[in-house]
């Protein structure tokens, strides 16, 4: 479904990304974890090109992203991406979140599109506020709304930036819920989260990285039931965020 | 000292001298403030475009114009297009393109300011969407913009409307030269200045009233 060869990527004269290969199959949930400045947030931008990579190969579903002449709108509307601060527009009411790309980017008739967002609304339980604006919403709900208007594209793999990071602690519950159950459905999801819990309940995979380099990269059993064969730096980082 | 006459105005002076002028000030500010607007919000996106030279000749239009004393712009562009095409091109023509032209200059930086003000996470969650970066801009980025700095807008509009009575430099009839007609007619200059003082004034006050509460109420609806 997804997959990264060799990638590179510079600030300026700042390496962020240091020859990041993985491959990630359909229906598989990958978490990627990491200290803060290890390049996790900017590999998953990569694979919908929000960062421009300078070196290696990345394809989606067959689709060479790297290549310029690859239509990036057209990739991008199918690859749904989940913000750490929500990014809902907040001049638009919620059903106006849920509808714009579908009517501007897939041709959908106003009709079609505000069936389709109150269905994805319905299921992450916020139907109540389809007329509200984001601002009137907590951050949770504001979350779920932001999953919600990522699934009416039909995404075919869901990238998750850090989703629970801004939301208050009370409120972490019911968007890692929504995310569960999509788990549940089979879809293909990227997720860069701390929360270790929802790694170990629904997590196919784990990817930890570094500096910009991918350290491990294992099945889930393998990275919390072998804690003796990861390398030093991720015995490390799980020693200190496990304790807690 | 002074002594005052007020008696001369009339409703009948007021339709004869005043209503005319008055008309064309307003025109005059709505024109210049709605086509201002629109080159300004592109010379905004020019100027924040990737374009080095696009941002370039943007930056270079908007600091010139700022740089110069609007009353010399409007002298200038009526005295000199004639000179260039060979024929007169009209008062208020003049004074519209002028005002177009000089304002969009300051609208330019309220609008690129507002550009500015809308997260850079607006445009990635647009893009993501699969937007192309022109929807974004006109879908999300934009209206942001535009409701973020509509205070602002006004407040300039609100400074618009008394530099209109700069078009005396080229002998226009607004709103300052209706009165200056009457108080000629009727001998009475510094009562007709004063009463042009206190009706700028009033309009003005009145309309930075209505900016205020307007600024209000968009703070409760975000």
């Amino acid at each position: 479904m997804i997959e990264l060869k060799h990638v590179s990527k510079w600030y300026g004269q700042t390496q962020v990304l240091n020859d990041c290969s993985t491959q990630i199959a359909l229906g598989e949930v990958v978490v990627i974890c990491g200290p803060s400045g290890s390049g996790k947030s900017t590999l998953i931008k990569t694979i919908n090109a929000l960062e421009p990579i300078q070196q290696g190969e990345i394809y989606v579903d067959g689709v060479p992203v790297h290549d310029p002449a690859t239509s990036l709108p057209t990739l991008r509307s199918h690859v749904g991406m989940v913000f750490q601060h929500f990014e809902l527009f907040p001049h638009l009411s919620v059903m106006e979140n849920l509808t714009l790309a579908q009517i501007k980017v897939l041709g959908r008739s106003v009709d079609q599109a505000t069936t389709h967002g109150l269905k994805y609304l319905e299921r992450v339980g916020l139907l109540a506020h389809k007329d509200k604006y984001p601002a009137q919403l907590s951050g949770g709900q504001q979350q779920r709304v932001a999953i919600a208007r990522a699934l009416t594209m039909d995404p075919k793999v869901m990238l998750f930036d850090e989703p629970t990071s801004a939301l208050d602690p009370e409120m972490v519950g019911e968007v890692l819920d929504v995310m569960t159950s999509l788990a549940h459905d089979g879809m293909t999801m990227m997720c860069v989260t701390h929360e270790m819990g929802f790694a170990k309940r629904v997590g196919t995979r784990v990817i930890f990285m570094d500096v910009g380099r991918i350290v491990e990269d294992c099945s889930k059993d393998e990275f919390f039931n072998h804690p003796e064969r990861r390398q030093a730096r991720t015995k490390e980082f799980l020693g200190k965020i496990l304790q807690h | 000292m002074l002594d005052l006459d007020l008696s001369f105005v009339t409703l009948e002076l007021m339709r004869k001298f005043i209503l005319q002028g008055f008309v064309f000030s307003v025109q005059l500010t709505v024109v210049a403030s709605l086509g201002g607007l629109v080159i300004g919000t592109l010379l905004a996106i020019c100027r924040l475009s990737g374009w080095k030279t696009l941002a370039a000749l943007s930056a270079f239009y908007v600091n010139t114009m700022r740089s110069i004393p609007l009353v010399m712009v409007i002298l200038w562009f009526y005295l000199l297009i004639p000179l260039l095409t060979g024929h007169s091109i009209g008062v208020e023509f003049s004074a519209y393109f002028t005002f177009v032209a000089f304002e969009a200059a300051y609208f330019s930086e309220i609008m690129r300011a507002g550009i500015s003000s809308v997260s850079p996470g607006q445009k990635n969650a647009a893009l993501a969407l699969g937007l192309t970066p022109a929807q974004s801009l006109q879908q999300v980025i934009l209206p942001q913009a535009f409701r973020n700095m509509l205070p602002v807008i006004f407040t300039q509009t609100i400074v618009l409307f008394q530099d209109t009575s700069l078009v005396y430099a080229i002998g226009a009839y607004d709103l300052l030269k209706g009165f200056v007609t009457a108080g000629k007619i009727y001998g009475r200059p510094e009562e007709a200045y004063l009463l042009a003082a206190v009706i700028y004034f009033a309009l003005s006050w009145a309309a930075s009233w209505g900016v205020k509460r307007l600024e209000t109420r968009i703070a409760i609806v975000r």
